[in-house]
């Protein structure tokens, strides 16, 4: 059983980004960049489930510009097997990622993909789906826990109301949650490692997807800045500014 | 032109984010249309054939529907699509989950949790998790829209036209199976929609001292939330967190108790119309998003702000 697991190159989460003074964007020059955190979710479940006898190679995917292989580079120093990389110098929409991970899906012909649930910049919080519906696989978003049983697996999602249970037969396309797992750290002998791991690179425009953005950005700014208020000496004060101040209790 | 409003429902009750995502609707278009997708839900339909703007609502009733299964509700709406000019649903886990499938059925880009909007084509959206705002235009035919519940008015439950008609549903995917659902049972107002919300972070040490949340929710009648800290490490699950990964809330009184405010648990509630943040750090960044701010041991302040809310009960009584 192959695996097919994409991942994106995003700000850190960590990063406080910075709106541009133009509105043109966000300022990605000199910024720290790293796999999208639910992404990372996607590749250690992978590798679980190859550690578990369940599959026998797990394929990353990125699609991006050429720092997008460092990415993938982290995906194998974590234990994937090998790469594909998908050039592109624009910003993609999910509609035109989610057409070419499935090009790349009738090529590879993976038994599962995996995938964060969103990405952490645009958070749009689509590409799983869209992939699924146009392989017309199950899919099976937002999982905390994937159990593999013969040619099906029962996968727990989360819900605004709490955890639901499906049942989706393989092939079938997961979003990853944060809590399905805990990331491993790749080792030093295992980045070395990856450096030799192959990765095979394509450029977008060669794989006949029209890729054009439909959305156009108009402009982006900073949110409203809350302004900070008062600090208070004690509980009692507290209280009273509450309800008499704030009129909120 | 013509919206067409999904509805998010549990068969019986109609989820608050309905009412708000037909709010947002009308600021586009009077004329609103609502599909119901359920099993044994007509009295259901039929109440939300009386909500304020909504001109007509159509009803898949079929039992392969009782559980919002994404890979069948999405060919009923891809079939109705280019009747209207705008699709929508509120961007909770329910919309989340099916619209991007009916995106992509209709080659049309979405445009995802929109808290704003500008005119029929454009839409503002927080991107990175609120710290910044978009504004975008959809050049696509048919605008596919998910909504933020929490940024728009929910409409009133009444002077809708009563029209109910019934479509069928012959197409169950087969490769999905709805298992069981475990929904958190609780007293309290529900999260996304209380008028108060308190919630704790790492600083409540266990999920034994959430009591000291419970205590003073139920004084004043309020939701109990948590950080993202607080659920990794177990203390409660993870439908109590407010977040960026989380529910987004946005009550009148928010009180943050033990958590630093890390931006993933701003991005959740930042809107709130009041922030009280309790924290014993006073370098926490959550005092800089607080109305009030109060700088002190959680585990001494707790139990104070539970006695001072009862001497304020004894005064109104």
């Amino acid at each position: 059983m192959k695996l097919l697991v994409t991942v994106k190159r995003v700000i850190d989460y960590n990063v406080q980004i910075r709106v541009k003074a133009d509105g043109s964007g966000v300022e990605k020059d000199n910024v720290k960049m790293s796999m999208n955190p639910p992404d990372e979710n996607a590749v250690e479940e992978a590798l679980r489930i190859k550690e578990a006898g369940k599959a026998d190679e797990i394929i990353i995917l990125s699609v991006g510009n050429d720092k997008a292989q460092e990415t993938i580079r982290t995906a194998l120093a974590m234990g994937a097997d090998r790469g594909i990389h998908i050039k592109t110098e624009n910003d993609l929409e999910p509609l035109a990622i989610s057409k070419i991970i499935s090009k790349v899906a009738e090529e590879e012909k993976p038994s599962i993909i995996l995938m964060g649930k969103q990405a952490i910049d645009d958070d749009s919080n689509q590409t799983g789906q869209m992939t699924s519906a146009l392989l017309n696989w199950p899919q099976a978003t937002f999982a905390s826990k994937i159990e593999i049983e013969g040619q099906n697996a029962i996968v727990t999602r989360e819900i605004d109301e709490g955890l639901e249970r499906i049942k989706v037969s393989i092939p079938f396309v997961a979003s990853c949650d944060l809590r399905l797992n805990e990331p491993r750290y790749a080792s030093l002998p295992n980045i070395m490692k990856a450096k030799k791991k192959p990765i095979d690179t394509k450029d977008a425009s060669s794989l006949g997807i029209n890729i054009e953005p439909r959305i156009e950005q108009i402009k982006v700014e900073e949110p409203p800045v809350r302004q900070k208020g008062i600090m208070v000496s004690d509980v009692a004060e507290l209280v009273q500014k509450l309800k008499h101040e704030a009129k909120v209790i | 032109m013509t919206i067409l409003v999904l509805a998010e429902h549990n068969n019986i009750d109609i989820k608050s984010s309905t009412l708000n995502t037909i709010s947002a609707a009308s600021q586009i278009d009077q004329d609103i249309h609502v599909l119901v997708t359920g099993y044994e839900c007509e009295e259901l339909a039929k109440n939300i054939s009386k909500f304020e703007k909504v001109s007509k609502v159509y009803l898949a009733n079929n039992e392969k529907l009782k559980n919002p299964i994404a890979e069948n509700i999405e060919p009923i709406v891809v079939s109705l699509a280019n009747n209207y000019s705008h699709i929508m649903a509120p961007a909770t886990t329910f919309g989340k989950n099916i619209f991007p499938r009916i995106a992509v059925k209709l080659d049309i880009a979405q445009v995802s949790d929109v808290i704003k909007i500008i005119s029929s084509d454009t839409f503002m959206r927080p991107i990175y998790a609120g710290n910044a705002i978009a504004t975008v235009k959809s050049n696509d035919k048919i605008k596919v829209v998910t909504v933020r519940p929490t940024s728009f008015d929910p409409v009133e439950t009444s002077g809708g036209k009563e029209q109910v008609e019934n479509i069928s549903f012959d197409n169950d995917s087969g490769s999905v199976e709805f298992i069981d659902r475990e929904e958190s049972q609780s007293e309290r107002p529900e999260l996304s929609t209380a008028r108060v919300v308190i919630s704790g972070g790492r600083g409540l040490q266990s999920a034994e001292n959430f009591k000291l949340l419970n205590e003073i929710a139920d004084k004043l009648n309020a939701a109990v939330g948590a950080s993202r800290a607080a659920v990794d490490a177990g203390y409660v699950s993870n439908d109590y967190q407010v977040g960026q990964t989380g529910k987004v809330v946005v009550p009148d009184l928010y009180i943050a108790v033990g958590i630093s405010g890390a931006i993933q648990h701003l991005a959740g509630m930042k809107e709130s119309k009041v922030i009280v943040a309790i924290n014993k750090d006073e370098e926490a960044p959550i005092f800089n998003v607080a109305d009030y701010g109060l700088n002190a041991d959680l585990f001494e302040a707790l139990p104070q702000l539970s006695s001072e809310l009862d001497k304020l009960n004894t005064i109104q009584q």
